[in-house]
């Protein structure tokens, strides 16, 4: 396996001092967060970055912090398995927990962080899906201060985001929910572990007694150039009464909506029929069997 | 570019002079010698490699030495108590969780790291931690029976102070 190329590394102490150097050093630099991705890059597509800014010596950037209005702050360099091990995450979002739970493995979760995730922009990243099924925001920050995005925004397409070359991703932020908000997360591929997701599919409802859904987030990952919410989906659920037949209703709809590519996992096709397939599976188990599962259940659970 | 870092390696404060861009991987092997930790596939995906790093399992293979001043690393080479071989060591050796050997000792640290977090794993546990650790001889059978065994011990050593 080849190695990296010689290189030069910064360990700045502040938001701050990382933009100037990016500023200073101009183009042909990275930043670094948990490596995961980039020193793969590296090492397997040739990538050599002049110089790396290690975000990780900077204060601040990590953690999950539950704020008095009631939305979930994630700071960037918050790893997978943090995420994925919160309390917190685990209480009110215990799909994005196993989502996050979904990435790699154990030494790749103690080492990739959520914001690296969301900045590398990759279209089958797990999370991502189940960030945009909370409507959650990210905090950029930069030379002129600091300024918030959907992350519906924020992803421009495979490894392009909003973000200018000297910005740096500080936080997600997920807005308070509705304390009836059910949610799961589908990662549908052949391998129980260590694989990237063929199809994702996230949905949040927030449903009343009698099972009508006030309101339906769908999100689907690996089926377009971004993670990308199925607003059509969405509408033929919302306000309706969640049944089987209505479930396959939005997962036809969510099929019509994705835009999935043929690859070496899978054809275009076969992810359109998944897509149907497993939001209406998401929709039925989120209603039914909501809050955190095994991964043994999680695996007989996508069918 | 080199770089002086300090770093703590199986217990003992030491001060290395690093390229920024070498592998912790490399760091361990070919300058300090300590060739236990084993390179496999190289892009995270077989644990070889693993090490504990501040106390948690990673793969060395994707970690930049520039990026560890002041790291706490555990090899395989720090694994053993005093003289005595670790309880995972013994149980792998007892269990015969090893053949070839090459995934053993990311084996050993991962299970370590299972251990000292959740004393009393279920069968099921020990396959979702050792998931990213890949064995192409012994098809886990043994390998979890002695994950389960060192578990016993560990308690068994725990209680008895």
């Amino acid at each position: 396996m080849r190695r990296p190329e010689p290189l030069e590394i910064f360990q700045p102490a502040s938001i701050r001092e990382a933009s100037a150097i990016v500023k200073e050093k101009g183009p042909g630099g990275r930043f670094l967060a948990g490596g995961t991705d980039l020193v793969i890059a590296m090492k397997e597509k040739g990538l050599s970055p002049k110089y790396v800014v290690d975000l990780k010596r900077v204060p601040n950037l990590s953690g999950i912090c539950e704020e008095a209005d009631g939305s979930l702050t994630i700071g960037a360099l918050t790893t997978m398995r943090e995420v994925e091990t919160s309390p917190a995450v685990c209480k009110r979002f215990p799909f994005l927990a196993q989502s996050a739970a979904e990435v790699g493995s154990i030494q790749i979760r103690n080492r990739a962080t959520i914001g690296g995730n969301m900045a590398n922009a990759t279209p089958s990243a797990d999370v991502a899906p189940a960030l945009l099924a909370l409507e959650a925001g990210v905090k950029i920050a930069g030379a002129a201060g600091e300024r918030t995005l959907n992350l519906g925004e924020f992803f421009r397409g495979p490894g392009q985001t909003a973000m200018l070359p000297e910005e740096i991703l500080t936080a997600i932020v997920i807005p308070a929910a509705h304390p009836n908000l059910v949610g799961e997360y589908i990662k549908f591929s052949p391998r129980e572990m260590m694989d990237l997701a063929y199809v994702g599919v996230a949905v949040a409802l927030v449903l009343d007694g009698k099972k009508r859904c006030d309101a339906a987030r769908i999100a689907l990952g690996a089926v377009s150039p971004t993670p990308m919410r199925a607003p059509k989906a969405e509408a033929v659920i919302e306000k309706q009464i969640l049944t089987e037949e209505l479930a396959q209703r939005a997962g036809d709809e969510a099929a019509r909506e994705c835009k999935p590519i043929s690859d070496v996992r899978s054809s275009a096709e076969y992810r359109r029929a998944m897509v149907g397939a497993m939001t209406k599976r998401a929709l039925l188990n989120a209603a039914e069997r909501p809050g955190p599962v095994a991964w043994t259940e999680r695996r007989e659970r996508r069918y | 570019m080199t770089k002086k870092i300090q770093i703590t390696l199986n217990g003992k404060k030491t001060s290395v002079e690093v390229q920024a861009h070498r592998l912790l991987l490399d760091l361990l092997r070919d300058e300090i010698g300590l060739t236990g930790t084993k390179e496999g596939c190289g892009t995270g995906d077989c644990g070889a490699c693993t090490v504990l790093l501040n106390g948690k399992p990673v793969n060395s293979c994707l970690i930049l030495s520039g990026e560890l001043d002041g790291a706490e690393i555990v090899t395989i080479e720090g694994l053993k108590i005093g003289p005595e071989l670790h309880p995972v060591q013994k149980a792998f050796i007892q269990d015969g969780g090893a053949q070839c050997g090459y995934c053993t000792p990311g084996m050993l640290m991962m299970s370590k790291a299972l251990l000292e977090e959740n004393p009393n794993p279920t069968e099921e546990d020990i396959r979702f931690a050792l998931s990213g650790n890949l064995c192409r001889c012994t098809g886990y059978a043994k390998i979890v029976q002695a994950v389960q065994d060192a578990a016993v011990e560990l308690r068994r050593m725990k209680t008895e102070g």
